[in-house]
């Protein structure tokens, strides 16, 4: 006989594991929690049903359709596991009936719908943001609780428990497992990608003794972001925060240093920069631009490609960038916002440009206690030679600087001014 | 599904602010719609006495049993598919503007799995 020997079929197997796990993970939990109603038992069977394929598939074979064998694996043993239990009796039999509610041959659930119904109720706004979090990671991206764990930096036993009382109230408190109407949906969806964007922030802004763990997150956050872009194709958040991501991440490689300190954008090695994957992200952009709903991961996503296709700081469209964060400032009425604008108005326009946008919120006291604010200041003051002025802005960031690199920095500016303001 | 609105004041919300929806048109049609099964407004919390006994000894203390600026003034009873019609039924209760509405579901003996 022919054919592939038993390594190669071994190893086929577990790649085809590995892939199905990929693909079908997620159809497979909504599926069952649709099923069942029960969200702890869907997880298990599902993760059971992979445990089964990795043992079965090297001996038997691939089947045809996996996503079939393993839908129908899980799908039985989460009807035996109610079967069994004595107390379950009433549940099987909702179970049953619901299954046969649910599956009129005119209208059936998707997989689809499973997979957006699982996405959107572990986002769902009555959740906690850790609880959401959490979920989202274990329950949508097939994260073990261990894993997640990890990446938090919190014990096993919390993360565990964080994920039961999330259950738990779902369970409780009825929060309907579906994928909102039309008129909640634009609404939800900013929900979802809230969680997705602030997992992608803990796994990106993880330097210096950053674990592997946290980095995961990163690359966590996007595959579950193109998953809900391919998911609602027609929304152009969804698309622009993908676009966000993949423009940020496509720097990785330059932003931080050997040592664990953060490189400025003005002076990372571009040549390091994935340049296909920015101009697939700029693409994606444009598509979703297009559409004429903007929004501010759309926004942003365009402020981050200004940067990421820029040759270097000089050739960046700092204008640009300017109107960009002026257009942010009405979605998003945030100082750190206007802050940003400032700085970008003074690379366009000149310093004395961007120094009143900085004086008016400084006048307000709009971040009190935030580095960044006199820091900026201060810089602008430097470029105009005002050197005492600059010197006093750099004492009160280096008054509020927590970071020990950032210190560094700011007192090496303030030793240059200092030593300009005495005419050295 | 059923859940209680813990109907709540708040001395930060707006008084009266544009939009607030009208208690009786809310009672109404939440009662027409057979949402609300029941519902009471109550005295203010310097009405309350709170009991507890022990030891055996019955010991009263005068007033709600959490001092907070926010009181409990009210509570529905209300029948719904799930939460997303709870928070909507909430969400056009006039204390959710001008208070807070706690929605809370009635407890359900758990099914061990």
């Amino acid at each position: 006989m022919g054919g592939p020997s038993r390594s190669e079929t071994v190893l086929d197997a577990a790649d085809a594991v590995v892939a199905a796990h990929a693909a079908e993970w997620r159809s497979l939990v909504g599926g069952l929690i649709r099923l069942t109603g029960d969200w702890e038992l869907a997880e298990e069977c599902a993760q059971d049903a992979f445990a089964r394929a990795l043992e079965r598939w090297p001996r038997d074979g691939v089947p045809d359709r996996p996503g079939a064998w393993l839908a129908t694996t899980a799908r039985n043993r989460a009807l035996d596991r109610l079967r069994r239990s004595t107390v379950e009796v009433r549940k099987t039999e909702q179970a049953a009936s619901r299954a046969v509610v649910d599956a009129p041959p005119a209208a059936p659930a998707g997989p689809l719908d499973d997979e957006l119904s699982l996405i959107f109720t572990c986002c769902h706004p009555a959740l906690g943001m850790e609880s959401r979090v959490a979920l989202t990671l274990h329950a949508v991206g097939g994260l073990t609780t261990a894993e997640i764990a990890r990446a938090f930096i919190v014990p096993v036993r919390t993360m565990t428990q964080r994920l039961f009382r999330a259950r738990r109230k779902i369970r409780d408190a009825a929060i309907p497992f579906r994928v909102p109407g039309a008129d909640q949906l634009a609404e939800r969806l900013d929900g979802v990608l809230a969680v997705l964007y602030l997992v992608f922030n803990e796994g990106y802004h993880a330097t210096g003794g950053a674990s592997l763990s946290r980095v995961m997150l990163t690359r966590e956050a996007i595959r579950l972001a193109a998953i809900v872009a391919e998911l609602l194709p027609d929304e152009p958040e969804a698309q622009g925060l993908l676009a966000l991501m993949e423009l940020h991440d496509a720097r990785r490689a330059s932003r931080v240093d050997p040592v664990g300190d953060i490189v400025p954008l003005d002076v990372q090695d571009r040549a390091r920069w994935d340049r296909p994957r920015i101009e697939r992200a700029a693409g994606r952009l444009d598509g979703a631009v297009a559409r004429g709903r903007p929004g501010p991961y759309q926004l942003q996503a365009a402020i981050a490609a200004c940067h990421a296709v820029a040759a270097d700081a000089d050739d960046t469209d700092w204008a640009q960038i300017a109107l960009l964060y002026g257009r942010l400032r009405d979605f998003v009425p945030s100082p750190v916002v206007e802050l940003n604008r400032a700085v970008a108005v003074a690379m366009a326009d000149g310093p004395a440009a961007g120094l009143p946008i900085i004086e008016s919120l400084m006048a307000i006291d709009a971040l009190p206690g935030y580095h960044l604010l006199p820091a900026a200041r201060a810089d602008l003051l430097r470029r105009l030679a005002r050197w005492d002025e600059a010197a006093e802005a750099y004492r009160d960031a280096v008054a509020l600087v927590a970071n020990d690199a950032e210190r560094r920095f700011l007192e090496r500016r303030l030793a240059e001014v200092v030593a300009m303001e005495h005419g050295c | 599904m059923r859940y209680m609105l813990l109907i709540c004041t708040d001395p930060e919300a707006p008084s009266d602010p544009p939009g607030v929806p009208d208690i009786n048109e809310w009672v109404d049609q939440m009662d027409r719609r057979h949402v609300r099964q029941m519902g009471e407004q109550l005295a203010p919390s310097s009405a309350a006495t709170t009991v507890r006994v022990r030891d055996g000894k019955t010991l009263l203390t005068d007033g709600p049993f959490a001092e907070t600026k926010e009181q409990i003034c009210g509570f529905d009873v209300i029948e719904c598919a799930d939460l997303d019609e709870a928070i909507a039924v909430a969400a056009q209760h006039p204390m959710a503007w001008e208070g807070r509405v706690e929605v809370r579901p009635f407890w359900t003996p758990p099914t061990p799995s």
